[in-house]
């Protein structure tokens, strides 16, 4: 060993750097990238696999749902509210001024063209994540009509849009497209 | 620890030093395995393994950890969400492989570790505990591998369940309800699928609780070397840090070469096609064989095919088999001869040789099917296994004439007599 370490302080001695440094280097960034690419996979293993992405997108058909109704559906094991507004609705949410909102959207804007009627939101309070209550039959629709989640005390208008309590946002308008005028195509 | 000339852990940082003086984690690293470690200067790489075996336990239990995330311990669905894992998770083929061929590279590992240590004598005092825990850590490790492979719940792993599970219902009287015990039931089905499961978990974790006291044990003595010559002063050892650090992550890069080729190339090689059909308890397959590291001992169970005296075949076959490994807790009593290393015992050189073909043999055999000529060569394999350990090697220490030691280690390598006197 001793030949060994007088070579290279000679060496260190001419350039200030050894090769010793080098090779230390070297194998260290070659280790340093095999844990990455090692790691990688077994962190990346606990996203959605492919079973759970292939229930990403589901085909809801609307056709039953008579104005002033509403239907709850299951779209990634969460829920979805599909609501047939009445006109009276339409023209309640129409009527509020937008900017005045915590969340500022105007119901077109959370509706698709030309289906102005059909509201799809996330069954889901942007609060806590609880399913808040209106989308039934003679459950509670809070004060403006539209969803009162009983948790925390959220009030949605007929526009899905929060109007008094502790959520944050509006209820989420997840991605949607009308395959025909019947059935709508979610995720 | 194990030498006064040890180097002493000095922290260099405030923090460092803090730290020493509550939770001592850095000096004990630093005395276990870092430069405050003295180590014999002259390890050859049979030396590299008992790190490499630590190593892969470690793979196991992070990929076990992981595939416990996505497997279901249910008869109904285990197959199907081994499935799961190789088609929809993320990476999850890639791990499962890793984790399938980790426990063949842990076996070899293991093995090769376990030869070095009977060839250079390792296990002679004052390393005896050292010994037997690792014998008790190739034991739990046994067991671990057996749980895990019937998990998966296909052909091999329910048949290699009732098999396995059936060698405990030779013992008299007592055996048949230690077996429906065992398996919570008449034959492996779901129960006996939990338990599998939570043991299959939890035993890694005591493998390595007892490799901490096995490596405990050795920091006493320190390490054995291939000259089996004590340690006599500050010359004949190195730091364990930077030098076989080194050199046991220069096996390590050499190991995970042939893994990565294995898991990606070869995956399935040494796994049996069997176990890609769900189990099925109405039909046996034709080949049922275990995992190629448990071929050794199967061949010794299946040896004893006539009833001796009073004693019937089967329970003969389990016993042998069980006390194949259980000599070996004896084998610091058995081999009385001072000489540890086997390079200074000529005679012994030639019979080690003739237990490592002869076990080798055993292997083949016992991945063979159950037919002649297999069987016949089993009986004398077997024979020859335990005349090696109760016959050869206790008379071998009594009239073998071993070599000349060298008179130190530093000698030993560098061909001159030790000048100074440490």
């Amino acid at each position: 060993m001793a030949t060994v370490e007088t070579a290279d302080t000679a060496v260190a001695e001419e350039s200030g750097v050894r090769r010793r440094d080098f090779i230390n280097i070297a194998a260290v960034s070659f280790a340093g990238a095999g844990v990455v690419a090692t790691v990688f996979p077994l962190v990346n293993q606990m996203n959605p696999s492919a079973d759970v992405l292939a229930l990403a997108s589901v085909d809801v058909d609307v056709s039953a749902i008579e104005r002033g109704q509403a239907i709850k559906i299951l779209w990634r094991k969460q829920p979805v509210f599909v609501r047939n507004l009445t006109e009276a609705e339409i023209s309640e949410a129409d009527a509020v001024d937008a900017e005045s909102l915590r969340d500022p959207q105007t119901l077109a804007e959370r509706t698709a063209i030309g289906k102005e009627n059909w509201l799809i939101t996330m069954g889901v309070c942007t609060h806590l994540g609880c399913v808040p209550l209106g989308a039934a039959e003679g459950e509670n629709k809070g004060e403006f009509d539209g969803y009162f989640c009983p948790c925390h005390g959220s009030h949605y208008d007929t526009a899905g849009r929060i109007r008094k309590g502790p959520a944050p946002r509006n209820l989420d308008v997840p991605e949607y497209a009308f395959q025909s005028d019947t059935v709508v195509k979610i995720g | 620890m194990s030498f006064p000339w040890a180097k002493q852990y000095t922290p260099t940082t405030e923090f460092g030093q803090w730290m020493d003086e509550k939770l001592p984690v850095p000096r004990l690293v630093y005395n276990s395995l870092g430069a405050g470690y003295p180590t014999p200067r002259n390890l050859n790489y049979m030396w590299n393994f008992g790190s490499l075996a630590g190593i892969f336990l470690v793979v196991q239990i992070v990929t076990g950890i992981i595939l416990a995330m996505h497997y279901a311990a249910n008869a109904n669905i285990a197959f199907d969400s081994v499935e799961h894992i190789m088609r929809d998770v993320n990476s999850g083929w890639m791990i499962r492989y890793a984790h399938a061929n980790g426990a063949s590279f842990f076996f070899i590992a293991i093995y090769l570790h376990i030869g070095r240590g009977l060839f250079y004598g390792s296990y002679k005092a004052p390393r005896e505990m050292i010994w037997l825990l690792g014998v008790v850590i190739y034991l739990l490790a046994m067991a671990t591998a057996f749980m895990g492979y019937v998990l998966p719940w296909g052909q091999m792993s329910f048949w290699g369940a009732k098999v396995i599970t059936g060698l405990f219902e030779a013992i008299p009287l007592v055996g048949k309800p230690i077996q429906e015990l065992l398996l919570g039931g008449f034959a492996p089905d779901n129960a006996a699928l939990n338990r599998f499961f939570s043991l299959h978990y939890l035993l890694p974790f005591v493998i390595a609780g007892v490799i901490i006291m096995h490596i405990w044990a050795l920091h006493i003595p320190g390490s054995n070397n291939p000259t089996g010559v004590d340690v006599k002063g500050p010359q004949d050892t190195v730091p364990f840090h930077p030098y076989y650090t080194a050199k046991d992550g220069w096996t390590l890069g050499v190991a995970l070469i042939f893994f990565t080729i294995l898991m990606f190339f070869l995956p399935n090689a040494l796994g049996h096609a069997d176990n890609y059909i769900p189990a099925n308890p109405l039909s046996t397959p034709a080949h049922i064989v275990p995992e190629w590291y448990f071929w050794p001992w199967y061949a010794i169970l299946r040896a004893f095919t006539v009833d001796f005296l009073f004693i019937p075949a089967k329970l003969l076959g389990v016993l042998a088999m069980f006390s194949a490994i259980l000599v070996w807790f004896f084998l610091p009593w058995l081999d009385k001869s001072p000489v540890r290393s086997g390079m200074f015992r000529p005679k012994f050189k030639i019979f080690f040789g003739i237990l490592v073909v002869d076990v080798l043999v055993l292997g083949y055999c016992g991945g063979a099917p159950a037919a002649e000529p297999f069987v016949m060569i089993s009986q004398f394999a077997s024979a020859y296994y335990f005349a090696h350990f109760l016959i050869i090697l206790p008379l071998l220490s009594r009239l073998e004439k071993p070599e000349p030691l060298p008179n130190s280690i530093t000698e030993s390598v560098t061909g001159k007599p030790l000048t100074t006197a440490s």
